[in-house]
């Protein structure tokens, strides 16, 4: 049967797309198919993944074990990398043969390099950096009473509408949108990293989990990139205006400052942020002047800003307080940080700063 | 050989962001900017043009005439021509329709086999990064995202695109997009030369009249009616509300509190 | 007046420039070293700013008047010393060679000048001829043994960026029997000729970061080619400088006092006592009323006198010296009030109103005190 994008029946079935680099699966695949297999559920239809690369059958009980009932594999050597070129013409066969309903991708450099170049061949809609999705409409009210400012009790909502419903931020986070596709498939969809959860590891599905080997067809022709190499390398630089968490001490860590920077370096590295610090940890010399967030220093907004031993000096808060987000902790309760944080914690910050280096490991599944 | 920039005019939402009541942005009351990528695009468009001979840098804006204004201060940054696509039709275009619309837009302008195409990674109205690869899907031509280095020799272009945990080096042929992200250049700033000067560069406008034409443009690929997404509700996320000073110093409390982060996915 | 969208671009550009470029770490580093920053001077005159005034066939920008106060208002906003960095080739030191060089002075001297590859001075003033340029004591007189030399001896004394100058524009007594502020002329001093030396750097209260010291010319042969404008006739031309030199400072001014507003205006909304932030008193929020008013006050003068040059009107000497009184009292007045909102913090170098005061003591006393602004308006009513 001809592929023809707005029959809407002819589609059936969620599929992932599960990204490797270097033969290794990415954390996001993971997140992906456990809520892959929630949005599967509801509509009691197959969970697919689908993977490319060089011989990387091997990775399919792990992906199985996170909730896939099959791994379409496809393997070549001009796979073993990702090419735009050579990825989105493979996946646009497997999606031609398989027709799914759903196509779920992972929001990575790569991800976002390869879903809109597949959605506009297929025509058909995405939505990028998805935080939330939801098919059932119950569900989705529920999360609207939670995530918004809606009266949806008081408001008129069309139950049975059957699109999924992807929830992503707009304009900075200031607002959400939620987006469907309704007249095209496959529905696709970028996901956030690090949003969705990772369901608990199942044996039995993973050994379930069933492999397809695609038959790949791929015309040198049409390869126009080439990939000379591919480069690890870990971030090292203070970017304290660019940071999304950054972690700041104060004269809290006097005792023993070496161990409070690396306290909060570390708690930084685990939330993925930077270092950063009140003019006092900077005049005392304990850390350089570029890590220096307030009046003589830098002016940040990031998404988190957590002030340890930090008293909040009017000099501090003019740097920081339009911060989204501000986790204070301090072992004085009348400590002027408090009045911008959203939480704050009254306590020592040498027994609270391990304490939350354990709970965002937790958080962040490492 | 030509180099097309596509920029893009955004609201400013580095500053104060004002929503409607009916949770859509209030647009009226909040200053444009050119967006932020687009710059290090433009930098990377005008940098080429500099190193080769008969080469000229070509702006192609999809929006309202009044994005006139951002138009302007890039041909004075120095940019040697402007493309504004413009029109009723296109309004509440999503990105594949804006792709569609825009990619005409360069195929009407003409696009050779030795041209570049520059976009910018995303634009922090929507954060997308779709409009890029789309429009390259749709000239038929291969794309490079997240450049943060670009090497031009002879129609070989080489790469270096940025990965979350490194970068690969990619090489490709012209003609080809690429998507600029910040760490690739500093953009220039205007001149007080090109101030003086940008009224007399070529400024071209293409209504719908002049893409209809083209294959891209139907009544069912461009505009609200031609594109895939729906806005199905949108809304604001609930008001920071004053402070909460959590109880207790101990493991729950910390635990509460990454609790909280997790549910409003802050992390 | 309300701009034209070209004025505002330029506005644009010039304020983005000085946002990015002023960074705290090096408006810091100005105020603690005292010396020249090259580079930033580099960058400045790779934007074009340095030519910002000078016809683009001399290697400027080709800008006006207004092209050149908007510059000199928002580099002011953000740095009164790194302003005056732009500000020499296209006033004082540029505006001579600008105005009386011959086109084969103007390639020498004007186009690498405009294009900030090298810089020059402005030497009017003297230990005793200040205000009163006509009691110049230095003297260029024809060399008895070669007549294509004069030969230099006097001291220029003040001399923003001596220290770095390659040249010099040297006001000297060419008739000795003429009175006042005749038979003066015109010379391009090469600061590196035999017998020209420079004085120690003055220790300043405000606008670090620009050194300042004397000229000093012991029998320095001058080739007559050397020789700007007409002999004997310097003076007008010394007097047709000022008035644009005059504008730039009241800009300056301008520039420094929107500054100390802005910060006054932020601190004041930051700063909690007795339970509400200090602008909600009257006390504080009509003083800022005030600060604001009197700033679009002179806002309007200089631009309207910017104008004014750009026509050519007769009225332009006692614009540019009225723009340049109000403006600068007017600067001086509000950064006293910046302080005062500020408390304590105000007189902290944490904060930069504690800069913004001691640099803006200087504009009512260079280009001419407000004195000498008085004499010349009052001057143009009594005549």
């Amino acid at each position: 049967m001809a592929y023809d994008c707005t029959d809407l029946t002819a589609f059936e079935g969620v599929m992932v797309f599960c990204e490797q680099r270097g033969g290794k699966l990415m954390s996001t695949d993971f997140e992906l198919i456990s809520e892959g297999r929630k949005l599967a559920d509801e509509r009691n239809v197959e969970l697919t993944g689908v993977l490319l690369g060089d011989g990387v059958e091997g990775l399919v009980p792990e992906l199985g074990g996170y909730g896939a009932d099959r791994i379409i594999v496809c393997n070549d050597p001009r796979l073993a990398n990702y090419t735009t070129d050579a990825y989105a013409d493979v996946i646009t066969d497997v999606i031609h043969e398989e027709k799914p309903e759903i196509f779920l991708v992972g929001a990575s450099n790569i991800g976002r390099d390869l879903a809109p170049r597949l959605a506009a061949r297929l025509h058909t809609g995405l939505t990028a950096d998805c935080t939330h999705l939801d098919i059932d409409m119950n569900k989705y009210l529920d999360f609207l009473r939670t995530g918004s400012t809606l009266k949806v009790d008081d408001m008129k909502w069309k139950m049975e509408d059957i699109n999924l419903k992807m929830t992503r931020p707009a304009f900075g986070g200031h607002l959400l949108a939620t987006i469907i596709c309704p007249r095209f498939r496959p529905c696709m969809s970028t996901v956030r990293p690090g949003v969705m959860k990772k369901a608990p590891f199942d044996e039995a599905r993973a050994a379930a989990c069933k492999t397809t080997l695609f038959d790949v067809k791929l015309d040198d022709e049409r390869l126009k990139t080439k990939v000379l190499e591919v480069v690890k390398e870990a971030r090292n630089i203070v970017d304290l205006l660019g940071a999304e968490v950054i972690v700041s001490v104060g004269q809290g860590i006097a005792n023993d400052p070496q161990k409070g920077i690396a306290l909060a370096q570390e708690l930084a590295d685990v939330l993925g942020g930077v270092v950063g610090a009140s003019r006092a940890v900077v005049d005392a010399g304990w850390i350089t002047a570029d890590h220096q967030v307030g009046q003589t220093g830098k002016t940040v907004r990031p998404k988190i800003y957590i002030a340890l031993g930090i008293s909040g000096a009017i000099q501090h808060k003019a740097g920081m307080q339009d911060s989204e987000l501000i986790i204070a902790v301090n072992k004085n309760a009348l400590a002027p940080i408090f009045e911008v944080a959203d939480y704050g914690i009254t306590g020592d910050l040498w027994k609270v700063v391990p304490m939350m280096i354990d709970a965002a490991k937790a958080a962040k599944g490492v | 050989m030509n180099i097309f920039v596509c920029v893009k005019q955004v609201p400013d939402t580095t500053g104060k962001v004002a929503v409607k009541d009916d949770g859509t942005l209030d647009r009226a009351s909040m200053a444009t900017i050119t967006n932020p990528d687009d710059l290090n695009a433009v930098e990377a468009a005008l940098t080429l043009r500099d190193e080769i001979a008969d080469a000229k840098v070509i702006i192609v804006v999809m929006g309202p005439p009044a994005a006139a204004s951002m138009i302007h201060e890039l041909l004075a940054m120095g940019a040697d021509e402007a493309v504004l696509i413009s029109g009723r039709e296109f309004g509440g275009s999503d990105t594949f329709a804006t792709s569609q619309i825009i990619a005409a837009g360069i195929k009407t302008y003409g696009l050779g086999e030795g041209d570049i195409v520059f976009c910018g990674r995303q634009a922090i109205d929507g954060d997308t990064a779709q409009v890029g690869p789309q429009i390259a899907e749709k000239l038929g031509i291969p794309q490079i995202t997240y450049a943060a280095g670009i090497k031009y020799e002879g129609g070989k272009v080489t790469v270096k695109r940025m990965l979350e945990d490194g970068y690969m080096t990619v090489e490709t042929q012209t003609p080809c997009l690429i998507t600029c992200i910040k760490e690739l250049n500093k953009p220039r700033y205007m001149s007080v030369k090109g101030i003086l000067e940008f009224d007399t560069k070529p400024y071209y406008v293409y209504d719908y009249e002049k893409l209809k034409d083209d294959p891209l443009i139907e009544a069912d690929t461009i505009g609200l009616k031609g594109s895939p997404t729906n806005i199905f509700k949108s809304f604001t996320p609930p008001q920071k509300g004053v402070g909460q000073m959590l109880e207790g110093s101990g493991k729950e409390t910390v635990d509460k509190l990454f609790n909280i982060l997790l549910e409003k996915h802050v992390i | 007046m309300i701009l034209s969208e070209k004025y505002q671009m330029m506005r644009k550009f010039y304020r983005e420039f000085a946002e990015t470029e002023f960074t705290s770490e090096l408006l810091d580093e100005l105020e603690e070293t005292g010396e020249f920053n090259w580079e930033i001077f580099h960058k400045i005159a790779a934007a074009g700013l340095t030519g910002v005034k000078i016809p683009q066939e001399y290697g400027g920008q080709g800008g006006d008047y207004m092209a050149y106060t908007l510059m000199m208002e928002e580099l002011s906003r953000v740095s009164a010393v790194l302003a005056i960095y732009a500000n020499t080739s296209n006033s004082l030191g540029g505006g001579p060679l600008l105005y009386c060089a011959n086109e084969e002075q103007k390639q020498k001297y004007l186009v690498p000048v405009a294009k900030g590859e090298k810089i020059i001075v402005f030497g009017l003033t003297e230990p005793g001829a200040g205000s009163d340029a006509g009691g110049t004591q230095t003297t260029a007189l024809p060399d008895p043994e070669d007549p294509d030399y004069y030969i230099l001896n006097g001291r220029k004394t003040f001399i923003s960026a001596a220290p770095m100058a390659d040249w010099a524009v040297i006001y000297a007594k060419t008739d000795l029997s003429q009175k006042g502020s005749r038979g003066i002329s015109m010379f391009i001093l090469d600061m590196k000729l035999p017998g020209v030396s420079v004085g120690k750097h003055e220790n300043k209260m405000g606008i670090t970061g620009y050194p300042t010291s004397d000229i000093i010319m012991d029998n320095v042969r001058v080739h007559k080619s050397d020789l700007l404008g007409p002999l004997h006739k310097g003076f007008i031309t010394a007097m047709k400088t000022l008035n644009g030199g005059r504008l730039g400072t009241a800009a300056q001014a301008l520039g420094i006092a929107q500054h100390a507003l802005e910060e006054a205006v932020k601190f004041s909304k930051e700063r909690v006592q007795f339970g509400k932030p200090i602008c909600r008193n009257q006390g504080i929020s009509f003083m800022l009323a005030d600060m604001a008013t009197e700033i679009e006050a002179a806002r309007q003068l200089i631009y309207h006198t910017a104008e004014a040059m750009i026509a050519d009107t007769p009225d332009v000497p006692q614009l540019c010296s009225m723009a340049k009184y109000y403006a600068t009292e007017m600067a001086n007045r509000v950064c006293y009030k910046a302080v005062q909102i500020h408390g304590g913090y105000g007189y902290i170098k944490e904060y930069p109103v504690e800069r913004l005061y001691r640099d803006v003591r200087i504009t009512t006393i260079f280009e001419g005190t407000s004195q000498v602004q008085q004499m010349v308006i009052s001057g143009a009513l009594l005549k």
